[in-house]
Formats: C-alpha cells, structure tokens, sequence
C-alpha cells in the first residue's frame, strides 16, 4: 500500500523515519535541514507509532541522547548540517567504539565554519574518513534524490543494526530543500519488546532477566584486548566493503569518458552527460551510492574503456582521493566543482569535461 | 514533453506555492517533477523563485540555467532571468511595478495584468492562481482537471472550500493573458 506524494528531502526523512518504526529522533535546528524535526513536530509520531521526537538542548546533546537510545538496542537517529556534525564527532567516535547502530542524517552545507547555509558536498572527507578520533568508518549513503532520501531511512536503519555500525546518509542543500514525486512505502511498525530482546538482546541494555550482563562501552585500557578489539572492527569494515557496495551506473557500457559524481552533482553530471552525447561525445555517469564502502572496484574495471574521469563535486576535490586510488595513476583523472555554495550548472560540467578531453587527446 | 519553468518575484507573492501547485499537477498528471526554491534570507521579504521541472521522463538536474519559460513577478527578478530564457521559450510577466519590460525579440513575450485582476476580484491572495491560469492557457502542460487535483493534495483540508475560488481565478487568468 504506496502511497505518492509531492515532497521535500527534509520532510520525506522525517516521514520515513516514521514508517520504518524508527523509536527515537533528537535533533537540533539548523538551516538546510530544519524541516526533518519541523516535520515530526507537525506529525506527532509519539501519539501514533510511540516514537520520540525531540529537541535537544543542543548537536551534542543529540547524539548523546542517540547512544543512549542505542545502547538499548533501539532505533535511534538524528539529523544535522555540516557545523552541527562537527559538534557530533565525539558521539559518532563513540558509538562506533561501543559498536552502536544508528542513523545520523547530513544535509550538507557550505564550510569551513560556520559557513554558508546554501548547499554543498564539502563534508566527503569528513563522512568516510574522519567523523570522529580513531580508526573507524561510518557506513555512508549519499542519495541523489528525494526517492533516495526515502528509501535510504530504511536501508541505513537496515544495515546500521546489521553490522551494529552507526550509518549516515550523506545528503546536500538541493537534496534536502527540493521537492520531487516520492513513492512511500508502508509503514513498518516499531519493535515489540520481545522482538526487541530476540533481535538484540544479545548486546543491548535491554534488562537483564535471565542471562548474563550486557555493557555497551568504548573504553578497554589493556592495550592487548584493545588491539584485538580494533582488529575486530577492521574485519568488520572489510565485509562492509566486500558486501554492501552500491552505485549506479548511466551510459557506462560504450563510454569513453566518466563523469563520478554522487547526490545532487550526480543529478547535475546526468544532465552534463546528455548534452554531452548530444554532440557526440561517448561520456557516462558514474554514481557512487555507497560513499564508504566507495564502489572501487567497480569503478576499476571500467578503467579499460576509457580516456578520463572527471569527478564533480560541490568541493574543492575530495571523493577525487577515492577515484584515484581505485583506478591508479594509469587513466587521467581530474576535478570540477563550485564550492561555498554556489551550485555547477551542468554548461560549466560539460566545459570541463571537454578541457579534460583536450589534454587527453 | 519535458518543461524547465523559472517562477520568480517578491516573497510573500505566492511563488513557491504556485509552483508546489504546478508540480503537483503533473504528479496528477503522472509526470516525473523537481522543485527546487530558492531558500535562506531571501524567502523572508526581498526575492523568491522557484524551478519547476514537468517531465515525462526521468529528470536528471534540478538546477538548470535556462528556462523553457520564465513566469516574472517584479522588476528585479526580470532583469535576473529575462536573459536565461532559451530562444523561442515564454516570457510572462505581470506588468505591474515593471518600468523595464522585457525586450527579447526571440522569446515569446506574454503578459497577464494579474495584481490589477485579483484586487478587481477582491482577494489579493488569489494572484498567483491568475499568473497560474495564464500559464496554463498559453502552455497547456497540465490539465485543468490535473489542477484542481493538484491543489486538492498541496492544500490541508481545511480550506478545501477555497479551491473553487482558486479555480475561477486560474479561469480568470487564461481569458486576460495577453501577446
């Protein structure tokens, strides 16, 4: 039972989140997201599903309150822009050391700083590499549209439990503000307690009963344990990547040129690539769902084919590291992006890609 | 089919509504849509616009530089988008508090005195549905019938009872288009 409706990216977070028997929400205001707690507010999910919605004191107060939820095996989630996820960044360290699932919810914006509130992809580096002290990865998925917005609420939810990693859905101002035709999917209801103790009693705080005590921590001082601990994590992050890769390739099969693009800059690449063919130039997209795992092997064996990639980002060239490490130093890579917050128009992609062309040929 | 519309004047105009409107008319009319506002300071008096996308295929870019039509509010946004019309596109303007008009030769150049209509009407709050109507006559990309459904899922129901005032005025709207 779908149901089609006209929707922001903000508000679709918040209605999914609803649907896919999310338990809790703790959020901040911050432009370009405010409309994801604006929304639930409006909803009132605690007088239907029971979920919570709540506004923190503060983006570190938030993700305090998300480990909390998690730590009881709960879903639990929260949603912010760039400034408002650097604050995050101690939280999100600690619940990939506690091993907590979770979902954090970037809509990106303008940076360094306190920025600009317009759109931006400046946040690569700081979703798949850092995000917090320590060695850890957060699952990342960059939607390029407000359908992606939708579905990824569940597939984040999804895999955040599976691997009992924090998620994020790496999005942008365009994303997040536009609206497009959604389809919904019907509504999930939450855990029951004893789905809950089945599914996760084994590691949350669920009340201990009859069986052995559970602690959620991200603290061991023996450093032997600790090292194992890590080692742990590592294999856990090498079946991510072995098994959750995710991307979407357009016009890729004869192609001789790549455009890599993710979120909105995927949308806009698209556009680039149709003009591009109009005038006979053999371009494809190549769209990485899964920033972390990046697609890199499947990025790798289009390497054959082609004469160039250019990568277009809303940044000064950051997912360009990943490119360029998944297919060497054999093919000419380069970047194009506007940052700051203005917005490529896909003319400007196209001039670029044709300056890439030029030297490579 | 496939229509890029810039949709551009003062906040406060009914811009972003207009186009949430039209948008859902094509969604009524099974099409695929995008809108994308303009957001931030500006949505709080100054200018507003909004790019509304009909397609019947899958959209690709949100954000585009030239329009397929420009409908145009007030003099600033005019002098912004006139030039970003694509050559044999629609340029519609409301020339009330314009005292440049437009001067493109190769654009199809329309005006719908739509102020001036909706304060003969009696309701200042229908003006943009009166812009929307004069859309619609000169481009009929969406259905009457589609609009009326479209403004049924975009307005809460509790002014339901306001959407045949909305329908007479979009009426309205196609009979003063002029050019």
């Amino acid at each position: 039972m779908s149901e089609l409706r006209l929707m922001k990216g903000n508000e679709v977070v918040a209605e999914a989140a609803i649907r896919c028997g999310c338990d809790a929400y703790f959020g901040y205001p911050i432009t370009p997201q405010s409309e994801v707690m604006e929304t639930l507010m409006e909803l009132r999910p605690w007088e239907t599903t029971g979920m919570v919605a709540l506004q923190a004191e503060s983006e570190i107060a938030s993700i305090n309150m998300v480990y909390g939820a998690a730590s009881a095996g709960k879903r639990a989630m929260t949603s912010s822009s760039s400034p408002g996820v650097s604050l995050m960044a101690e939280g999100l360290s600690y619940l990939a050391g506690a091993e907590l699932p979770c979902l954090v919810v970037n809509v990106s914006r303008g940076g360094p700083g306190l920025g600009t509130i317009q759109p931006s992809q400046a946040d690569y580096f700081m979703a798949t590499k850092g995000g917090g002290h320590g060695d850890f990865h957060l699952i990342v998925l960059a939607p390029s549209s407000v359908q992606e917005m939708h579905d990824f609420v569940f597939l984040a939810f999804d895999l955040a439990f599976k691997y009992r990693n924090p998620a994020m859905i790496l999005a942008d101002g365009v994303i997040g503000q536009m609206m497009e035709k959604v389809e919904l999917h019907s509504p999930r209801p939450r855990c029951t307690d004893e789905e809950l103790q089945k599914a996760v009693g084994s590691w949350a705080v669920t009340g201990k009963r009859h069986r052995s005590r559970n602690i959620i921590t991200s603290v061991e001082l023996d450093p032997a344990i600790h090292e194992k601990f890590n080692q742990k994590l590592q294999a856990k992050y090498a079946e991510i990547q072995e098994k959750e890769v995710r991307y979407e390739e357009l016009l890729c099969d004869d192609a001789e040129y790549l455009i890599a693009a993710y979120g909105i800059s995927a949308r806009i690449g698209q556009k680039a690539v149709e003009l591009l063919r109009a005038e006979g130039v053999k371009a494809g997209l190549f769209r990485p769902i899964t920033l972390y795992p990046f697609p890199s092997k499947p990025m790798a064996a289009r390497a054959g084919q082609l004469k160039g990639i250019l990568c277009v980002e809303l940044s000064a060239g950051q997912m360009i590291e990943d490119v360029r490490l998944a297919v060497g130093n054999c093919l000419p890579t380069a970047h194009f992006g506007r940052n700051g917050g203005i917005i490529h128009s896909p003319n400007e992609v196209v001039a670029a890609l044709k300056k890439l062309k030029a030297n490579c040929e | 089919m496939k229509e890029e519309i810039i949709i551009a004047g003062f906040g406060g105009q009914g811009v972003l509504s207009m186009g949430k409107i039209l948008a859902y008319s094509g969604i009524m009319q099974n099409q695929e849509v995008t809108w994308m506002p303009s957001y931030g300071p500006e949505m709080r008096g100054g200018t507003a616009n909004v790019t509304v996308i009909l397609s019947d295929d899958r959209i690709s870019s949100p954000i585009v530089h030239e329009f397929d039509t420009a409908i145009i509010l007030n003099q600033q946004s005019l002098d912004k988008f006139e030039a970003a019309v694509k050559r044999g596109g629609l340029l519609l303007y409301d020339p009330n508090g314009i005292t440049a008009p437009p001067a493109r030769a190769d654009v199809r150049v329309c005006r719908v005195a739509a102020a001036e209509e909706a304060a003969k009407m009696g309701n200042a709050k229908v003006f943009n549905m009166i812009v929307l109507g004069a859309f619609l006559k000169v481009k009929p990309v969406v259905k009457l019938e589609n609009v009326v459904k479209g403004l049924q899922k975009s307005l809460p129901e509790r002014v339901h009872s306001l959407i045949p005032m909305n329908e007479q005025a979009i009426l309205r709207g196609m009979e003063i288009v002029e050019g």
